[in-house]
């Protein structure tokens, strides 16, 4: 690898990384906008024009109230927690593919941090250590709510990793690769039809979702924030930034919750009818095969993106239709239903995998 | 047993189906509600009153703050005779009462008028009875003003200075007691139903 490619791949990462951050930043505005609006409310639309420099003055205000300690507190991991939140729910975006490559002459620029092969599992590594900072933060405040905000974040993600994971297990029987490149390669082949995986794994994609708002701890799931029986959950005794940290980390983990569930399901970068598009712009408007293979590119970012903001918006959506979960409930929900469902889906999918039925009814649907 | 009432409503406790117990159709009716407000909201219907750039109007009979009017030739109309401060049931009322100068017949209507006339904004009650009680049309419970709030408790003694009406008309309450004709044959009607 030659030394410019290294360094435009660090550009982006940068860009990864500030988009990250910056949809974040506005997910916290979107956030009050759309749950003023399904409740007939306005919204934050004081600062700015439409609200919009909002955002800004919540980090002004978290930046200038008191840094307050609570006593008894054990300071230095009261300061980790929070940092360690914010740190892995940063990192788990950098293998996440947000374009496919684009090529100018040698030069070939993935759009992805950084491609693993094992993107999947160390997607699932980052969003297990995030709990940590959870963890951490709840026992350092020397709080009974803290902590049982804590303990109860902990054996939900413990709880709803597991079905998770079982869902996932069935896509990676079909993809083969734990490479998110891959498998959002997979999802669209120029030349063939080729559907995205929620069309072939439904049941997955319910049990992920429903995985997903448990391991973002967002309503009906957010138990460990549960104000109406612990105050404030593990964050109880937290003040100004480290504040500011926990409820942003939630943010991008719902971000990252978004892109992941866009490329396992919903072919990731990919969009419908991408290469006739690029075959077209190269035969009628005569474009050269890089420059066309560049715009298809680009427009797939665009895509992947609009996929990634609408499942937020579904995540919001869902958080001011739904009351929140009993803690047996969720325990319930989580062992004894969407477990066993997807153990179920994984003997489905090896069982139609085993007996070549997939290809078969992709043959007879295609004629 | 027999049930004192028949008013009495059996209650079916019927095990859940398993379209209630998959919980997921339930789900997707709540969010088709949601979202119903959410468009709604879209095409900005909320009935938020935006409020210091929007005010809701005021009923025509709304008694807020208290003005002294000028008559037609911009001459105090107060004579100072006491009866709105007798008839005041909260005693927010004082004045002191002084004789007209020569020359002084272009700011004071009658011979006798009010030196100083204050109102006590924190003991009123808004009645009006003080409106009713003043012989001179003089003193009016404005439909269009409220008593501001303030910071210091003295603050809320209104004197002449803060009750006199300017001597510009255009200056003056708009939609005070000043009714447009619209206004009172509306206020007149509402009055005397037929």
């Amino acid at each position: 690898m030659t030394l410019p490619v290294l360094g435009w791949q660090g550009l982006v990462i940068l860009v990864v990384f500030g988009a990250t951050l910056l949809i974040a930043t506005y997910s916290t505005y979107a956030e009050r906008v759309i749950a003023a609006f399904l409740q007939d409310r306005v919204g934050p639309d004081r600062a700015g024009p439409y609200g919009l420099a909002q955002p800004l003055a919540d980090a002004v205000k978290m930046f200038t109230k008191e840094e307050f300690f609570p006593g008894g507190a054990s300071r230095a991991l009261f300061v980790f927690g929070p940092c360690l939140a914010m740190t892995t729910a940063l990192m788990s975006s950098a293998v996440i593919p947000f374009g496919n490559s684009l090529k100018f002459g040698d030069t070939v620029i993935h759009l992805q941090g950084i491609e693993i092969n094992v993107g999947m599992l160390y997607v699932f590594g980052m969003v297990s250590l995030g709990v940590y900072g959870i963890m951490i933060g709840g026992w350092a405040s020397n709080n009974k709510f803290s902590l049982l905000g804590a303990i109860r974040a902990a054996s939900q993600n413990i709880s709803y990793e597991l079905a998770m994971g079982l869902a996932l297990i069935a896509v990676l029987m079909m993809s083969g690769s734990l490479s998110l490149r891959d498998i959002t390669l997979q999802q669209s082949v120029p030349g063939e039809w080729q559907f995205w995986n929620i069309v072939k794994q439904p049941i997955g994609f319910i049990i992920f979702l429903v995985c997903a708002f448990a391991e973002t701890n967002r309503t009906p799931f957010d138990l460990p924030e549960c104000e109406t029986e612990l105050v404030g959950g593990y964050h109880t005794e937290y003040s100004s930034m480290k504040l500011g940290l926990y409820l942003f980390s939630e943010y991008i983990n719902i971000f990252v919750a978004s892109a992941v569930m866009s490329v396992l399901y919903f072919g990731g970068f990919n969009f419908p009818f991408q290469y006739e598009l690029r075959d077209w712009l190269v035969s009628s408007r005569g474009l050269s095969a890089d420059l066309a293979q560049n715009i298809i590119v680009l427009v797939g970012v665009g895509g992947m993106f609009a996929k990634i903001f609408a499942f937020i918006f579904f995540f919001m959506w869902v958080r001011w239709t739904l009351p929140r979960f009993r803690y047996d409930q969720l325990m319930r929900l989580g062992w004894t239903i969407l477990i066993p469902l997807a153990i179920f889906n994984i003997l489905l999918t090896g069982g139609l995998i085993t007996a070549g039925i997939i290809p078969a009814v992709r043959q007879w649907w295609l004629g | 047993m027999q049930s004192l009432t028949n008013r009495a409503k059996l209650l079916e406790k019927k095990p859940m189906t398993l379209a209630e117990r998959a919980y997921l159709p339930a789900i997707f009716q709540g969010l088709t509600i949601t979202m119903r407000h959410f468009l709604r909201a879209m095409r900005k219907q909320q009935l938020t009153i935006r409020y210091p750039e929007e005010t809701r109007p005021f009923s025509p009979v709304f008694r807020g703050l208290h003005v002294l009017k000028r008559d037609e030739a911009g001459r105090e109309r107060c004579t100072a005779c006491g009866l709105c401060a007798v008839a005041c049931p909260a005693e927010a009322i004082t004045m002191v009462a002084g004789e007209r100068l020569k020359g002084e017949a272009n700011l004071y209507r009658e011979e006798k008028y009010a030196v100083s006339y204050e109102i006590n904004m924190l003991r009123c009650i808004f009645c009006g009875l003080c409106e009713e009680a003043c012989p001179k049309a003089a003193i009016y419970l404005q439909a269009d003003k409220m008593a501001p709030p303030r910071y210091e408790r003295d603050e809320f003694i209104y004197g002449k200075d803060r009750l006199v009406e300017p001597t510009d008309p255009a200056k003056r309450s708009k939609r005070g007691i000043q009714l447009t004709d619209e206004q009172a044959t509306k206020l007149s009607g509402q009055l005397q139903p037929a």
